[in-house]
């Protein structure tokens, strides 16, 4: 085992000796020396040999017929009959090859390896002393308390205990803008302190962050084979013994050895045994470093099929957050801000709520103000007094009790405001109606780009399910230009709409926040989670969008598409090679030494293919090419 | 049970990961192996009582791949 543990190690050496033993092998023709040219040629045949021999041998104590079996036995027979040229090339053309594809594979898997390199690998952990202790990540207790300075990476998942800062969450979420955080906030491991001192203590070490999740969910999404590959493989495990019994039967029926012998070489399925695999790993990659984790081949194969995407709307559509989207302002009085704030901030209903936000960031000064008198009315609003004048905020009932009426101009705006799915609260100082704010969840940014976008990439329709009202539901679908609309949902109706368009034969993706849309995520074909890193959505959902951006959903679907295409290319580059290999044999023009070398060659031509999904990317409206550089120098 | 992953240097040929999983598979003590072929890990849950994560270790490496680093949580 010494032997073969130095023989693996030192296959680039080897693989360089044979190509000198070759030149050397020609030179010694040319000049005429025909003891130099042979004895070039056997002994290189013989080094080369011996790695390919080994693992031949080494597959066969695992029963599995491999190609090194295939090129071993043909090399032996080229051997042999004297042929001494052509087993040296076979063998050296077969070892540059697979070191040419270690190579180009390494950079279709970098993806993943620059992700696991982001991972911390220590982390100063506070003693009781008060002093730190440089200790490796693995080390550290959930419990600990380690402390981060500017510029390093948080080493564990857990909750500030003193100090604060700004920290990139690139690795987390993809979101590049910097988060404030203090006292008390979660952070993550992997992300990183662009400034700030904070110390941490530790929830979660190690595996169990959600980075290390991540990077776990990568791996093995890598290896999850598609439909494609798993056929493949099953093929392979057949085709490759059939190969050594075809040649036999062509040795023993034509009673020609150097045919035999020829047609194991060519038989060997290189190309398509990686071409499928590779199209895969670098495709999943792509999506990793873009925000996008597919976990799997099956999945990007059955995402590419995708013709129906449903959508939650609370969350995934909108914020999820209600905000004023209408400020109207029918006095000549600037004041009635500040005043309908005094008088909600001591409320918790949302749409207080909202009107005490709005008037914060619009530098309303509330906090002088004197309110007393407060009453709230159920299903109507609030009365108060402020500095002394009465105040009426509420809907247009409450208004109606007191005896106050809107003019034709407001009463146009408030019916403005209704239609577009909006609630209304209107305002009225001592006696008359001085403003009406309209509220409403936020559509995010973008949506509606993204959904034509996805459209133009064939999805055939867009569906909204929503527990929220059918007047607001409307409204939203309306904004973004949705297909199909059903409001006034629970949880199982929405399964049930999922299940009915799958039965009338579409496939269907389903996206939604990954806590409350489980059961419909789960039901989907692909279910597609808003991350931002939680744990549950990581764990439910098919694909997870990492910073919940609608344009990583418009790429993953361009992805998914794109890299089936791939594995279909790759396969017909392979097939297609056999059928040129055995054209070549039948018409004379292919040997053991070019055969090889159009092998060699074909593999090298999938991975290159494979290759070009890594820089893969959807280009969206929003992002010219200098800021998509910027982000992804921040990313890698 | 006790997990163990191990990170091996980079493979390139299916068939390793066969022989890796063959021979784990076949150790006393062994439950489940699963070897990750692009990232080059092996994932393994034993009995403790029965094999260490280091023999494990060598039982790869005498296969003729290199072992990066053994993690073994219990």
């Amino acid at each position: 085992m010494k032997f073969q543990k130095f023989i693996n190690q030192h296959l680039n050496q080897i693989t360089l000796a044979t190509a000198i033993l070759i030149g050397v092998g020609f030179a010694g023709k040319l000049i005429g020396s025909n003891i130099i040219y042979t004895v070039s040629f056997i002994v290189a045949s013989v080094i080369s040999a011996v790695p390919i021999m080994m693992r031949a041998f080494s597959a066969l104590r695992f029963r599995t017929i491999s190609i090194e079996l295939l090129v071993s036995i043909a090399v032996i027979g080229a051997f042999l009959i004297g042929e001494y040229n052509e087993s040296a090339i076979v063998t050296f053309l077969f070892l540059f090859g697979t070191f040419l594809e270690d190579k180009t594979l390494a950079k279709t898997r970098h993806a993943i390896k620059d992700l696991t390199e982001m991972a911390p690998t220590t982390a100063d952990v506070v003693q009781d002393d008060g002093s730190t202790e440089e200790t490796d990540v693995d080390f550290v207790d959930v419990g600990d308390v380690v402390l981060v300075k500017t510029g390093a990476q948080v080493p564990v998942d857990g909750e500030i205990v003193s100090g604060s800062g700004h920290l990139n969450e690139a690795s987390i979420n993809g979101e590049s803008k910097l988060a404030a955080k203090t006292t008390g906030d979660p952070v993550y491991a992997g992300t990183m302190l662009d400034n700030g001192t904070v110390q941490v203590r530790a929830t979660k070490v190690g595996d169990d962050t959600t980075f290390g999740k991540i990077v776990e969910l990568v791996e093995d999404a890598q290896d999850t084979k598609s439909p494609a590959e798993k056929f493949i493989d099953k093929f392979a495990t057949y085709y490759t013994p059939a190969v050594l019994v075809i040649a036999l039967l062509v040795g023993l029926i034509f009673q020609d050895f150097r045919l035999a012998i020829t047609v194991l070489v060519l038989g060997c399925p290189g190309a398509l045994v990686i071409g499928a695999p590779v199209s895969n790993v670098a495709g999943i990659g792509n999506g990793a470093k873009n925000g996008v984790l597919i976990k799997g081949g099956d999945v990007m194969n059955t995402l590419s099929k995708v013709d129906t995407i449903v959508f939650d709307k609370t969350g995934t559509l909108t914020e999820g957050k209600t905000a004023v989207t209408h400020f109207k302002n029918s006095s000549d009085n600037d004041g009635v801000l500040a005043y309908a704030a005094a008088v909600e901030k001591e409320s918790d209903h949302p749409l207080a709520k909202a009107v005490v936000a709005y008037a914060k960031t619009h530098g309303s000064d509330f906090d002088q103000l004197e309110v007393t008198a407060s009453d709230t009315i159920k299903g109507r609003g609030i009365l108060a007094q402020v500095n002394g004048q009465d105040v009426l905020i509420g809907n247009r009932q409450l208004m109606t009790d007191h005896q106050i009426e809107l003019t034709a101009t407001q009463s146009s705006d408030l019916q403005e405001i209704q239609h577009q799915g909006s609630s209304s609260v209107i305002i009225a100082i001592a006696g008359k109606v001085q403003a009406i704010i309209g509220i409403s969840d936020v559509i995010r940014p973008g949506v509606k780009e993204s959904l034509q976008l996805l459209k133009k990439a064939g999805v055939k329709k867009t569906v909204m399910l929503t527990g929220d009202n059918q007047l607001t539901a409307q409204s939203v679908a309306g904004q973004l230009g949705i297909d199909e609309v059903h409001a006034e949902l629970m949880p199982e109706d929405k399964v049930n709409f999922v299940k009915d368009f799958q039965k009338s034969g579409h496939t269907v993706a389903f996206v939604g926040d990954g806590i409350n849309d489980s059961p419909s995520l789960a039901t989907a074909n692909i279910g597609i989670a808003m991350g931002s890193g939680t744990d549950v959505a990581v764990e439910t959902s098919d694909v997870v969008l990492m910073s919940s951006g609608f344009d990583e959903l418009v790429h993953a679907f361009g992805l998914a598409r794109k890299t089936v295409l791939n594995t279909k290319e790759n396969i017909v580059i392979a097939v297609g090679t056999v059928a040129f290999l055995l054209l070549g044999l039948l018409v004379g023009v292919i040997y053991m030494a070019s055969g090889m070398f159009v092998h060699e060659a074909s593999i090298l031509v999938v991975i290159f293919n494979a290759m070009r999904l890594i820089k893969f990317r959807i280009k969206t409206p929003k992002l010219d090419s200098d800021q998509l550089s910027a982000t992804e120098v921040k990313l890698s | 049970m006790s997990k163990a992953i191990l990170q091996l240097d980079a493979l390139s040929c299916p068939s390793c990961m066969q022989k890796i999983q063959g021979a784990l598979e076949k150790q006393a003590g062994v439950d489940t192996v699963k070897v990750l072929f692009n990232a080059a890990k092996v994932k393994t849950e034993f009995d403790a009582d029965q094999v260490s994560a280091d023999q494990l270790s060598n039982v790869v490496s005498d296969l003729g791949y290199e072992v990066k680093s053994v993690k073994v949580k219990s």
